[in-house]
């Protein structure tokens, strides 16, 4: 390409740019609905989804993780650098802001901020992730835009942990309205709805340098009826839902094919796995079944994975290849290969442990039939099809699987406190990137370590490796060892199988055609990640919403 | 015989004929799961299409008719009885037995079942099998189902109290055993046929709603209660209206007993 044409291009892209984002329209008032009431609008505190999505909203971020690229982008802070092994991290911020009451922003800020976050008293889940160590954050303030925080101990991932602190005001006398972020509180009517209007002081403009965020207001009602969303988003009374079930997506899609959203493969898995706990009062051979490798690993042999994303989740999931989702692009391993469906493998698997069929039913070495029931949430279509097929799936190695459906509070004791049960079928919503945040998973002294959870010491050589594994990753912040050692932990979990992961399924979300730059994601917030810049298209004189 | 009774007969007699030879009327076996076909619509294959999961939907219509059809009239046939007993033995001798025997029905009435039931799923255990978990879902349903039954017997075995027969035959020396066996329960006898009837559709649809508490019928076993919660989801219905089938059938059924019954009942009176 000659030097000439390349001008060219690029000044054709820039105008295209710069036509595009001049034309996207101030005003409007976006509605969409939240499941509860916020817990809090203390962004210290949010620690439920509405709260977080207040803080979303409302918050002002020194780094944000970039939903879509899934990499860390400069906010209130121009740069940012982590040293001395991950203890000590040094921000450069930006200058000329001021919070949404007209109050300067400064360093000072970032100080008052983290000493309130990490005051013990307090209780913010926020600080949790920054506490490796116990100890006070040694906090200098260079000068109004650069400031240098150092940790008592090595902080895992330190750097992302901001992408969840919002920067409140030391000076402002209206501190508990004052906000950085794209919109503030408005108004609240209790078990109704919030409304966020638009900061007029939002540091942030697009390509244009028109000042952002396009939209006037933001409208939250609180809805928890998922079905009642559905029919108001229909009707065009709200325009953005971020998840969505697979049955209802494809009616939707069927009606109004550009507002339903398919993201592909969420963070989210679905899986089961065998009570292990030594104390539980099942029988000592079902223990002896649940704790044998061959066994697990026959079981989810068995199951037919590409059949429960086709007829379960209609489509939208994918065969799980084990405790991470390929959505999440760096933590994920790619060796690793969701479960093929083997039948005569998960027999030979089964063999091996002196089980043996007799006359289509599977008998262990001392000739007790292999019977164990799963217990599941009861009212979760998706969920109680997925036990359904996994009891056709395990009758075809002679297996007799019983499905229990509890409502949640009762399944809830059983894993946690009673475990009595035998097998379990649950989801785990993963809602961040890196897997520090699953030490209380995988760490066999956690409370969700949920096949045998708080063990004292690690019951197998694999948990102790599991252990070590984990500490280890925690304790560096070189992202490529900490890969190679969460690369390790992923392959001993597929091999041991102590969750057997089905599937992921996949990120669907409603977006209305009338919202413009709206490009839905598999991060939460799903449909509302880039507030900033979305704007609402004009209304259709006729009337008619959607297609 | 009227001919809509004639009709309701016949209907009712090939449906229990079908249901109790349903291993051999039934195309497929009730939880076979036809993978490649799921939310298939009707064939020669598949008469009413198939489920969600692929499972051939006329043979679990059979099949899950025999379970309520045998199981829902055992329950409400429980249930009657209880409160025969309690309503009419309150309703017949009066006085302090009746305020206490009313109190109980009273207390029954406002207890919180969601909670008992819940209670009673957590006693019970996980390893049911599926034909277990059925038969325990409606002896549940019966022993606790009796209380308004018994508020409506109580007040018909009181009005029987109070008539001049029952005076008359008290006054001619009539011992009470006879009165009980040759006037108060033939008189009674229109409200249990009454209250029994009722109880059925209603035990059906409980069961369904048990499903939500892990009380209801097990998977894969069909019933009329679990084929009906799959109609949950109306636009999905609307688009396929075979899928209206079970509540077609439970309909027709419980419309057929009432013709019979009520056309016996006009007949006694």
């Amino acid at each position: 390409m000659s030097r000439r044409m390349q001008i060219v291009l690029a000044s054709f892209c820039f105008c295209w740019l710069f036509v595009s984002t001049a034309a996207a329209q101030s005003g409007g008032e976006l509605r969409f609905s939240i499941q509860s009431e916020p817990k809090t609008f203390d962004p210290m505190l949010a620690d439920d989804d509405s709260s977080e999505t207040i803080r979303y909203l409302t918050g002002g971020f020194l780094i944000r993780l970039n939903r879509q690229t899934q990499t860390l982008e400069p906010e209130l802070a121009t740069s940012w650098k982590v040293s001395n092994g991950g203890q000590t991290i040094s921000f450069e911020l930006r200058r000329n802001v001021v919070f949404s009451d007209g109050t300067p922003f400064s360093a000072d800020d970032v100080a008052y901020t983290m000493r309130t976050l990490m005051d013990p008293n307090l209780h913010s889940p926020t600080a949790d992730p920054f506490r490796s160590v116990e100890g006070q954050v040694k906090i200098d303030v260079k000068s109004p835009t650069a400031i240098v925080l150092q940790f008592p101990g090595p902080v895992a991932n330190l750097e992302e942990l901001f992408d969840s602190v919002a920067i409140v005001s030391a000076k402002s006398p209206h501190r508990d309205v004052a906000g950085l972020g794209p919109f503030v509180v408005a108004e609240h009517k209790a078990g109704s709805s919030i409304v966020l209007r638009r900061n007029p002081n939002y540091w942030k403009r697009d390509a244009a340098g028109k000042p952002l965020p396009y939209l006037d207001a933001v409208h939250l009602d609180i809805q928890q009826n998922r079905d009642l969303e559905m029919l108001r988003f229909r009707r065009g009374e709200i325009q953005l839902i971020n998840t969505i079930a697979p049955d209802a997506f494809d009616r939707l899609a069927a009606d109004m094919r550009s507002a339903a959203h398919d993201a592909g493969p969420s963070f989210d898995t679905e899986q089961m796995w065998f009570n292990q706990v030594a104390s539980a009062p099942i029988p000592d051979y079902k223990k002896a079944w649940f704790r044998s490798q061959n066994f697990r690993r026959a079981v989810s042999q068995a199951i037919n994975r590409a059949d429960m994303c086709r007829i379960a989740f209609a489509g939208h999931a994918q065969p799980a290849a084990g405790m991470i989702s390929p959505a999440n692009h760096f933590w994920f391993n790619a060796k690793l290969r969701p479960e093929e469906t083997d039948v005569p493998g998960a027999l030979k698997r089964l063999a091996d442990d002196g089980f043996h069929l007799d006359k289509d039913v599977l008998r262990d070495r001392d000739g007790h039939a292999v019977e164990f029931s799963i217990i599941t949430n009861a009212g979760n279509k998706v969920r109680e099809r997925l036990a359904v097929m996994m009891q056709d799936d395990l009758a075809r190695i002679g297996i007799r699987l019983n499905v229990v459906t509890l409502d949640f509070p009762s399944l809830i004791d059983r894993i946690s406190h009673s475990f009595n049960y035998e097998a379990c079928l649950l989801g785990l919503v993963n809602v961040d990137l890196d897997p520090s945040t699953q030490m209380n998973v995988w760490l066999s002294s956690a409370s969700n370590h949920q096949w045998n959870p708080e063990e004292k010491t690690p019951a197998t050589p694999w948990e102790v490796e599991i252990d070590r594994l984990m500490h280890a990753q925690a304790s560096t912040t070189d992202n490529k060892q900490r890969k190679e050692y969460f690369d390790r932990v992923q392959e001993i979990v597929a091999d041991q199988a102590p969750f057997i992961y089905l599937v992921n399924k996949n990120a669907l979300s409603a977006v209305s055609p009338t919202v413009r730059n709206a490009a839905p994601v598999v991060l939460r917030p799903q449909t509302y990640w880039n507030i900033d810049s979305l704007y609402l298209a004009a209304p259709d004189p006729s009337g008619r919403h959607g297609e | 015989m009227s001919r809509i009774r004639l009709v309701a007969i016949v209907f009712l007699a090939l449906t229990f004929s079908a249901v109790l030879f349903a291993d051999f009327v039934a195309p497929a076996p009730y939880a076979k799961q036809f993978r490649e076909v799921p939310n298939a619509a009707p064939s020669l294959k598949h008469l009413l299409g198939t489920d969600d999961l692929g499972r051939d939907s006329f043979s679990r219509l059979l099949y899950g008719s025999r379970v309520s059809l045998l199981l829902a009239p055992a329950a409400a046939l429980l249930s009657t009885l209880i409160a025969a007993f309690v309503g009419g033995s309150a309703g017949y001798l009066g006085g302090w037995f009746e305020r206490v025997a009313l109190a109980a029905t009273d207390l029954s009435l406002s207890l919180p079942w969601l909670f008992l039931l819940l209670t009673v799923r957590a006693l019970l255990p996980l390893n049911v099998a599926p034909v277990t978990s059925v038969v325990v879902t409606f002896a549940l349903l019966g022993v606790l189902g009796w209380s308004s039954s018994g508020r409506v017997i109580c007040s018909g075995a009181r009005a029987i109290r109070e008539s001049d027969f029952v005076l008359q035959a008290k006054a001619l020396g009539c011992a009470p055993h006879r009165l009980i066996l040759r006037q108060v329960l033939p008189n009674l006898q229109p409200v249990l046929s009454a209250q029994f009837w009722t109880s059925i559709p209603i035990f059906i649809i409980a069961e369904a709603n048990l499903g939500i508490l892990g009380l209801g019928v097990a998977e894969p076993l069909p019933s009329w209660g679990n084929l009906l919660r799959g109609l949950e989801n109306w636009p999905e219905v609307k688009a396929s209206p075979w899928k209206l089938a079970p509540i077609v059938a439970l309909i027709a059924v419980v419309s057929c007993f009432q013709l019979i019954f009520q056309k016996r009942e006009n007949l006694a009176s």
